[in-house]
């Protein structure tokens, strides 16, 4: 699975500054360095993340991304509302999450400074882009006064560099404009992060070289100003006051590694899961924020067997989709929960014509356009509930970028193998988020088969043979035109159970709705019980998570777990139908708590299937978990638990 | 050799549902009719449709077929077409269906020139739902839903398509055995999309609608019957012509005897023309209006590819990247 099991690391710092982070992280050892980049949406906050992620990756370091940008493409310059952030936490093992409070800041103008200010640790190095701090950018971010003279940054160690006039003074002889040599101001504050952090300027050297291939004065404007941060880094008599940090290499289960997005994961999941089933892929898509990335990364997958279709809008994509399906070709939808909404009514279709069909939520913040850029689970009941009619599919979701590989190849699996539609889960934060990946080998992934077609038997006509369904999975054949002999029709109305032909008879319609309905719960049969991640089967509390809440919740119930073993966690890929033996599970601990990006969607269904009552923690900020509130949050239910152990009137009370 | 299959071989035994009199039951007999003389395949041949009257046809034809949702059947079956170029998929819908719920879908697969043979069943009224006017019905159609008679302005399906980019526009008559023929059998050997608007008289909703053209008695001096190259004209004893009057820039009825030279020769490539033909009431244009072929979207689509669909690299490949490190 994906990279959670590595070994813990040290961070060791050389940096002569008394306040250093890194040197207080020596006496107090941290077992991570979180770094937030922040500034104008157009300052190339995310390139200058990536790239310093790409940075890290070859280094053997392991860490965890969180870019969290506006939804506005060039939001009003200096404000508040346009900041753009990248936060990456990088060291120790086991990286899950991007971290809940940032070591290191670079803020790129008073904006980003003042939104990123409540986030950072005591003590953070704030690095600042002195030139931004105008009398004019003051205001549009809402400062009264300068808050680099009135002692709001007397906690933090501040370094203030005059970012863009060094930058304009190391371009200039490339004759650009004041605003085309500005736009260099990212690959200069990314070569000082990487002379602090003692990285290689190759890699991201040749990604400026391939990037501005045909811009040649860009490209070597970056380059220069990439080598110019480094540079007054390294000699300017500034360099005392800022801190190096040397981080060890992380000691990962060997193999090949690369730096992987869940939008990358989940779109090679998709591209393997073809390869796994000897099928081509046809991936049909309208553009939305945050699932977008999908369609990008799979339009340059032809040569793998994966087509692309950008369709009219999210209706004709989910059909586009169903028509390949019903043509041969794994059919892939993709969108977020307002175009999963619109493609509601197309995913009964492919229920009731027992098509497969993999539909992809990047869930994001809602209602209605609600929050784009944001992160949320709050499609839950969409995908579990969200249908016209007694209209159930199977759900699953992804935990990690990582894991967005498997999760997709699982969704296949089902699909092909039940011929029902399949919601995968995933949501804008796995999408944008980056972790190092080992790279996994297909060959010990097990193949997905087709279910059988069979010898045509001219006695029975074709529309009661492509009906036949498997007694252990209730899949059907897969039969598309071009094949002689088995013409038959699909569609959206009640069909006879053994025939195949429209039937509106009661008894029917009774049986056919026990089928469906029975097809979705065979799908159990098929997957592992559910497992602790941490912990024992028994206990105090069991935290369950699904989704993108695996890296916070990982980490919590680790920490708690040194004072509290009592605390176990699990974690659901399957969301429809649950695991089996979860009932089981859950019976063995006093508590269950389930903390999500939303209003308690799990908990509901836990209610609704399994009978239990578990308590609920809801966050819908838009930003991931952190994992302070996760372990504050369990804390709070612990002495309720002690409590509960030796007051029987106290039992049951949560 | 398998023997040649007949109009009788593309029937189902399913019991056809329509209502008795219905203009569906003329199309389904001469389209299965074309089928057999084009010598169609059954098991490359898919019909694609969506919600009302008109899209129960898949059911009545002995090929592969989809009854999809309201309006989406342009949707499904582009998805369809692009999985296997080498179907012929045929799409049924109707004026409600593929004008008013589906028109988005409709219009894009006309844009984007998707390999997809279209018959619009223009009724001017929804059937299935009990008659309700339609976005093509006239000003004035009284029904459930206008009790006092519609107010909205129609839609040309002719003028939409050739908007929305088609490469192929042609219009037939339910019962007109052999001018439909004609057109079905010019769909059948199109590439791109060819759309096709079938005059389709409902007898129970909106009876003899088109009787001022489509009745037998009318036809002579209502029906302008389009062949490419010929002359436009029209009249018992093809007396009457079509004219363009380049002053008003419109069509005009002239006596095609007493100047022959002013009739107009049918230019099917004319894309202006054809905007002016479809909106001619009398007489009303009958035929392949319009006829310009162009690369399909799929075969686009395909050249862009150089396998096709097929996969020339495993996937262990790509999933190694750009920047990869070995940890030992």
């Amino acid at each position: 699975m994906s990279c959670t099991c590595f070994r813990t690391d040290k961070l060791i710092s050389v940096g002569p500054h008394p306040d250093s982070p890194l040197l207080m992280s020596e006496r107090n050892p941290k077992s991570s360095i979180v770094v937030r980049l922040a500034g104008d949406s157009g300052d190339g906050v995310q390139v200058m993340g990536s790239q310093f992620t790409t940075s890290t990756a070859l280094s053997d370091t392991d860490f965890a991304t969180f870019p969290d940008f506006p939804a506005e493409i060039r939001a009003p310059v200096g404000t508040t509302f346009g900041v753009s952030a990248y936060q990456l936490n990088i060291g120790a093992n086991p990286i899950t999450t991007a971290g809940d409070s940032p070591d290191v800041l670079v803020a790129f103008n008073p904006a980003a400074l003042k939104v990123s200010l409540p986030l950072l640790k005591d003590g953070a190095l704030v690095i600042v882009n002195n030139d931004s701090f105008t009398s004019r950018n003051l205001i549009k971010a809402g400062y009264s006064d300068d808050p680099r003279d009135n002692g709001e940054l007397d906690s933090y160690q501040v370094v203030n560099i005059d970012i863009a006039r060094l930058n304009l003074e190391a371009v200039k002889p490339f004759g650009l404009s004041k605003s085309d040599g500005s736009r260099c101001k990212n690959f200069w504050a990314l070569g000082l992060l990487m002379w602090m952090f003692d990285r290689d300027l190759a890699p991201t050297e040749n990604w400026i070289r391939r990037k501005f291939a045909k811009k040649e004065v860009v490209r070597d404007a970056n380059l220069k100003a990439l080598r110019a941060g480094h540079a007054y880094a390294e000699t300017a008599e500034l360099s005392e006051a800022i801190p190096r940090y040397q981080v060890e290499t992380a000691a990962l289960p060997a193999g090949d590694y690369r730096g992987v997005t869940g939008a990358e994961a989940l779109s090679l999941g998709l591209a393997a899961a073809g390869e796994l089933a000897d099928k081509s892929v046809l991936f049909c898509s309208y553009p939305i924020t945050p699932a977008s990335p999908l369609l990008h990364h799979l339009a340059r997958f032809g040569d793998l067997g994966v087509g692309t279709f950008q369709a009219e809008d999210e209706i004709a994509a989910i059909c586009a989709a169903i028509g390949a399906s019903f043509g041969g070709v794994i059919g892939i939808t993709s969108s977020s929960g307002p175009g999963i909404a619109l493609k509601t009514e197309a995913i009964g279709l492919a229920v009731n014509a027992e098509l497969p069909l993999v539909i992809v939520n990047s869930q994001r913040g809602g209602p209605s356009t609600g929050l784009p850029t944001k992160t949320e689970q709050s499609d839950l009941y969409q995908a579990v509930y969200g249908r016209n009619g007694d209209t159930p599919i199977p759900v699953i979701a992804a935990r990690s970028p990582g894991d967005c590989f498997f999760a997709a190849i699982e969704a296949v699996r089902i699909a092909l193998r039940h011929m029902t539609p399949v919601m995968l889960l995933s949501d804008g934060y796995l999408s944008n988020a980056a972790e190092p990946w080992k790279i996994p080998d297909i060959k010990n992934i097990e193949p997905i088969s087709i279910n059988a077609t069979f010898e045509t038997d001219a006695a029975q006509h074709a529309q009661s043979l492509v009906f036949r369904r498997d007694p252990d999975t209730l899949g059907r054949p897969w039969i598309s035109p071009g094949t002689p002999d088995l013409m038959h029709v699909l569609g959206g109305l009640e069909k006879d159970y053994d025939t195949g032909a429209i039937s509106y008879e009661a008894d029917n319609h009774q049986r056919m709705t026990d089928m469906r309905a029975a097809k979705v719960a065979a799908v159990e049969r098929f997957i592992p019980p559910q497992s602790v991640e941490l912990g024992s089967a028994q206990g105090d509390i069991l935290i369950i998570g699904w989704g993108s809440t695996y890296g916070p919740i990982f980490q919590a119930v680790k920490q708690i777990r040194q004072s509290n073993p009592s605390v176990s966690f699990t974690h659901l890929r399957h969301l429809n139908p649950l695991p089996g033996n979860l009932a089981e599970l859950l019976g063995g601990f006093r508590q269950v708590l389930v903390p999500e990006m939303n209003m308690g969607q799990l908990s509901t269904v836990l209610r609704d299937k399994l009978g239990v009552d578990p308590v609920s923690f809801c966050k819908v900020s838009g930003q991931p978990f952190l994992i302070s509130e996760l372990v504050e949050k369990v804390m709070t239910m612990l002495p309720v638990v002690a409590l509960a152990s030796n007051d029987p009137v106290a039992k049951g009370h949560t | 050799m398998a023997a040649a299959l007949s109009a009788k071989d593309f029937t189902t035994a399913q019991e056809v549902r329509w209502c008795p009199g219905c203009g569906d039951y003329a199309i389904l007999k001469t389209l299965t009719g074309v089928l057999a003389e084009v010598g169609a395949k059954k098991e490359t041949t898919a019909f694609v449709s969506g919600i009302g009257c008109s899209s129960r046809f898949p059911f009545y034809v002995d090929t592969y077929g989809f009854h999809t949702i309201h309006g989406r059947a342009p949707a499904v079956a582009t998805g369809l077409k692009l999985a296997n170029p080498e179907l012929d998929v045929w799409v049924v819908t109707g004026d409600g269906d593929g004008l008013s719920i589906g028109g988005n879908h409709l219009l894009h697969a006309l844009r984007r020139n998707v390999g997809l043979k279209i018959l619009l069943f223009n009724n001017e009224i929804y059937g299935l739902t009990k008659g309700q006017y339609s976005p093509t019905s006239r000003p004035g159609t009284r029904s459930p839903s206008s009790p006092a008679g519609s107010f909205e302005k129609p839609l040309s399906p002719g003028t939409f398509a050739l908007g929305a980019g088609a490469t192929f526009f042609a219009r037939a008559i339910d019962t007109d055995k052999a001018g439909l023929g004609e057109v079905l059998k010019a769909v059948h050997a199109f590439d791109g999309t060819a759309f096709t608007e079938i005059f389709q008289n409902c007898i129970v909703y909106n009876e003899d609608v088109f009787a001022d053209f489509a009745d037998r008695k009318n036809a002579a001096d209502m029906q302008l019957r389009l062949q490419h190259g010929e002359p436009m004209l029209f009249g018992a004893n093809k007396d009457k012509g079509i004219r363009f009057n380049a002053d008003t820039f419109a069509l005009e009825v002239i006596d095609a005897e007493a100047e022959p030279d002013q009739v107009l020769n049918h230019d099917e490539t004319n894309k202006v023309v054809a905007g002016l033909l479809v909106e001619l009431t009398a007489p009303v244009a009958l035929g392949v209006v319009y006829r310009r072929p162009d690369e399909s979207f799929e075969k686009s689509w395909y050249a862009a590819r150089k396998n096709g669909l097929q996969r020339t690299r495993s996937v262990a490949d790509a999933l190694r990247g750009t920047n990869t490190w070995k940890v030992s």
